[in-house]
């Protein structure tokens, strides 16, 4: 009977049928609402699309949190108490960074790692002191009235809201696709100035409450700092290789794995906390080291699930502290001053703007892309305020005399940058942006060659490469791979080439499909040369456009023309898991491309019949392995029928299972040289299968196996359903094994997508055509 | 392993394009993308850099002299000086020949992206190519091919349909080719 009445005094004379116990579920139950509110808020913004393009989703965040806050206010209700400092920072911060940790840009950033710290320690310091100083000195004019503020106290503040925040910024430079430079330094300043106003301002309280500041205190003030950070970094990176190391055992546990990313990550973070050194650079680093070893260990089904999840939750607790900033501007106790903060508002565009223009000339010289004013323009007006400085202010000690009006005059300015800059930010960058061309009258040549010529930049860009820090990022791989791979990743090896194998085999369905589908041309690619001929016999008259027509032209280009390369974009955006369509497209019809265009008629007479097509080591099935059924009808379909176009991807060795890794022919295996040759010798004597009859393009064979192996990158992090694949992997692997005898090429740096394709003959599998 | 050309004085632009500084970058990019240290550039290894990329291997076929299948680093550095920018105060003499990177040769590479025969015409059959390459999957034939009507109807003026040198030049006079065809930090 007790357990289902709440309260004891409430003797029922009868069995209750239908009682209520609210205070038990009290707790859950509402922060369970709060989540649900916020959540609700952000589908309704979405329905309709145009308004977060013009006002970021933090302002709008806010001003629910606003609304629910004055409805609040107005039944006296308190606000749920989830905004004590703990909260905050051992369960709402941990999520965000987490997320911004996780989806770095490596590669990017750490080739601007100089320009990034710079910023942020740099930074921070001259915006915190900068103000600080400041508003000192205004504190002595009379007539504000907050003479009581003495310099530690001011400096304390200053840090406070010195703290930079990201989220509406990165918003929009996404869509705008400012560029890579300036973005990375600012998702960088970002995350680190968060590590160094949480250190400043752990500094400048104690200092606060101190009577006399001794100089040799600022010299341990430095000498914290250090630590701080530096420990930060060191546990983070402890905690990252511990936790890829655990995930190298975790192949008979699937169903937990992504469990140990979230721990070891938290785990991190909370030691840091502990040893009250820099949480936020623990777990970033924690995050950036894990991801690298821990993505190629786990399953497919765990990377995604890790992926969304950390996106998840960190996209749930921003939402969340934007909402909590509505709320909380209402229902506390605000202390007003004109004078100290409509100066704190000033002195924060003062000197950021300062700050950016003073750092910027100073860095200039050791960039490899010097910072123009636009980029200047964009960093300086990109310093927005928010969560970081909300809670550092409400964790102010209650010995501050007026923490009551510097809470007050954080939320103003957080309010103010949030609202302001971040909706004009938009329009602005955009304005100064403005392209000077003409865009109507620009002819159907103009737009066509202009897009190549963009393209052909971004590859010569990528050819040059970047080449600051190349020293260290090429000794840091090869200890990569001697050491650190071989300790951390399962098995280094084969593991990841039957998935990429699976996949390939199912992207090549896919592109067979595509093929049919959609009439390309150069499916037709024998036929195209003679159908123009036909036309130009035909002696077709010319045809006349009408303005109409130009104009769905120009659409047409300027929607269905691939975009630049963006090496940011792919990885960064923030409300968004990584999309890699494009590059797939490009390279899926590339590849499509090239086999078509090795489709020779001439090596059709060459190939004897006795030749054993393929692809498989003697001995071994690949129905089993791979549950489409298509499978088998390609290769009997291909055996019978198709003999020549199997012959175009088996390069030649066909003959001896140790054979069956011609692959070697694309070159990133060290053994390259010696097997080709075994392979041109070996394919010699079966009838000269490699007579190139393709003129003036003799390196396109050899071309034809890199594109294999560049298709599988992009691929590679996406959802394919491999999982099963990778399970019963283990048989393989040993075949694998074997076969493999060289070293894989260094990966290239983590964000980058691997280029460990496998190059197992499985792939080479003609695909079978519909249409013939 | 091909020797390294010393690095020349700026002055001698002709011989060797590019920088001291800059040339020991390009270098030890070269090593880098060479991964067998053999000393030169096959185009495997540049692809590898250009996987993404609509026309990649365009832009790589254009480091290969014809028939060639390795490019060794003065090849490399040649063609990447194309992609320096121009500057604005070089004094004109008739003597000097036009440097790598001046306006006219940054338009005859990207002519001969599009040109892959070398007839000195981009064809119909050649602007179709490098459209299709360019363009989404969701474009039809039809609309291909009206696309590629339209732009050598603007630029062919002697009926052979396809697009010589002079009117493809002629196309982009507007166009600021030494800002869009020149890489910052090859100079």
């Amino acid at each position: 009977i007790d357990d289902f009445c709440a309260y004891p005094e409430d003797v029922p004379s009868n069995l209750p049928v239908f009682t209520m116990d609210y205070p038990r579920i009290q707790i859950p139950f509402e922060i369970t609402l709060w989540m649900l509110l916020a959540s609700f808020a952000k589908i309704g913004f979405h329905v309709y699309h145009k308004i977060t393009i013009w006002v970021p989703e933090s302002c709008l965040f806010i001003s629910i949190g606003l609304i629910v806050g004055a409805i609040m206010h107005s039944v006296h209700e308190e606000p749920p108490a989830a905004l004590s400092s703990n909260v905050f920072f051992l369960y709402m911060l941990p999520p965000i960074v987490l997320d911004s940790g996780y989806f770095l840009p490596i590669r990017s950033f750490f080739e601007n790692v100089g320009t990034v710290l710079w910023f942020a320690v740099v930074g921070t310091l001259w915006n915190s002191i900068g103000i600080g100083m400041s508003l000192f000195a205004i504190c002595h004019i009379e007539a504000f009235g907050v003479q009581d503020i003495n310099l530690q106290e001011n400096l304390l503040f200053a840090a406070i809201i010195s703290a930079v925040d990201p989220v509406a910024v990165l918003n929009v430079f996404e869509d705008i696709s400012v560029n890579e430079q300036l973005y990375i330094v600012v998702f960088g300043e970002c995350l680190f100035s968060d590590a160094v106003t949480v250190v400043l301002y752990n500094m400048f309280s104690f200092v606060a409450e101190m009577e006399v500041v001794e100089p040799e205190d600022v010299f341990l003030g430095v000498a914290r700092f250090f630590v701080v950070g530096l420990g930060g970094m060191g546990f983070g990176v402890l905690f990252g290789f511990v936790a890829a190391f655990t995930t190298r055992f975790t192949s008979r546990v699937r169903e937990i794995e992504p469990l140990f990313i979230f721990m070891f990550s938290y785990l991190a973070y909370l030691v840091a906390e502990l040893f009250a050194i820099s949480s936020i650079m623990a777990i970033v680093c924690c995050a950036l080291t894990m991801k690298y070893y821990v993505e190629e260990n786990v399953s497919q089904r765990s990377c995604t699930t890790i992926r969304h999840v950390v996106k998840m939750l960190g996209s749930i607790s921003e939402t969340l502290i934007f909402f909590f900033l509505g709320v909380v501007t209402i229902t506390t106790d605000h202390e007003w001053n004109w004078g100290y903060i409509l100066f704190t508002l000033l002195f924060t565009f003062l000197w950021r703007g300062l700050g950016v223009l003073v750092l910027t000339q100073i860095i200039n010289p050791f960039r490899t892309i010097p910072f123009n004013m636009k980029d200047q323009f964009g960093l300086a007006y990109g310093g927005l305020r928010g969560a970081i400085s909300f809670a550092l202010a409400f964790t102010l000690p209650d010995s501050i005399g007026r923490k009551q009006l510097f809470v007050t005059a954080t939320i103003a300015v957080i309010l103010f940058t949030v609202f302001l800059q971040g909706i004009s930010i938009r329009p602005l960058t955009e304005f100064i942006n403005v392209r000077r061309t003409n865009r109507d009258i620009e002819s159907i040549n103009v737009e066509i060659h202009s897009r190549l010529m963009e393209h052909t930049m971004a590859g010569v860009e990528d050819l040059c490469g970047q080449w600051s820090h190349f020293y260290w990022k090429d000794k840091f791989m090869k200890f990569n791979n001697r050491v650190l791979r071989r300790v951390l990743i399962r098995d280094s090896r084969a593991e990841s080439s039957i998935v990429a194998l699976y996949k390939k085999l199912e992207l090549q369905n896919a592109m067979e499909i595509l093929d049919t589908v959609s009439g390309d041309i150069s499916a037709a690619a024998p036929s195209l040369v003679s159908l123009e001929q036909e036309k130009k016999e035909s002696a077709k008259p010319k045809k006349t456009f009408m303005a109409q027509d130009l104009k769905n032209m120009h659409n047409l280009l300027s929607k269905n023309m691939y975009k630049i390369r963006q090496r940011t974009v792919a990885f960064t955006s923030k409300y968004a898991l990584p999309n890699d369509n494009q590059p797939r497209e490009i390279l899926i019809r590339r590849h499509a491309s090239i086999r078509r265009s090795l489709r020779p008629g001439s090596f059709q007479s060459t190939i004897p019949n006795s030749q054993k097509y393929f692809s498989l080591p003697t001995g071994q099935s690949l129905g089993s392995k791979y549950p489409s059924a298509r499978r088998n009808d390609h290769e009997t379909m291909s055996e019978v029928a198709y003999p020549t176009r199997r012959s175009r991807f088996s390069q030649p060795k066909r003959s001896s299972s140790g054979a069956m890794m011609p692959l070697h022919r694309l070159g990133t295996l060290k053994e390259v040289p010696s097997t080709d040759f075994l392979n041109e010798s070996q394919g010699e004597s079966f009838g000269k299968v490699h007579s190139k009859p393709r003129t003036g393009s003799s390196h396109s064979d050899s071309r034809f196996p890199a594109h294999r192996r560049h298709f599988d990158p992009p691929v590679d992090n996406n959802n394919g359903s491999a999982d099963d694949v990778r399970n019963e992997d283990e048989a393989e692997e040993e075949q694998q094994r074997q076969h493999r005898g060289a070293l894989r090429p260094p990966p290239s740096w983590a964000a980058e997508p691997r280029d460990d394709t496998p190059r197992n003959p499985l792939l080479r599998q003609p695909q079978w055509n519909p249409k013939k | 392993m091909n020797p390294e050309p010393e690095p020349e004085p700026r002055l001698n632009l002709c011989v060797i394009p590019v920088s001291a500084a800059v040339l020991l970058r390009l270098h030890q990019r070269f090593q880098f993308l060479d991964k067998d240290s053999r000393g030169h550039l096959r185009s495997e290894d540049l692809e590898a850099e250009l996987s993404e990329n609509p026309i990649g291997d365009r832009i790589v076929g254009a480091f290969f002299q014809p028939g060639q299948e390795t490019v060794d680093f003065p090849s490399f550095v040649r063609v990447l000086a194309h992609f320096r920018p121009t500057e604005k105060n070089r004094t004109r003499d008739g003597v000097q020949p036009e440097p790598a990177n001046s306006r006219n040769r940054k338009l005859k590479f990207a002519f001969q992206l599009y040109d892959q025969d070398r007839d000195g015409k981009i064809s119909r059959t050649e602007l179709l190519q490098v459209l299709r390459e360019m363009l989404g999957l969701q474009v039809t034939e039809e609309q291909l091919q009206s696309i590629a009507e339209r732009a050598i109807q603007e630029a062919d003026l002697d009926r052979d349909d396809a697009i010589c040198f002079d009117k493809f030049r002629k196309s982009l006079e507007k166009v600021d080719i030494d800002h869009k065809m020149s890489v910052r930090f090859l100079e």
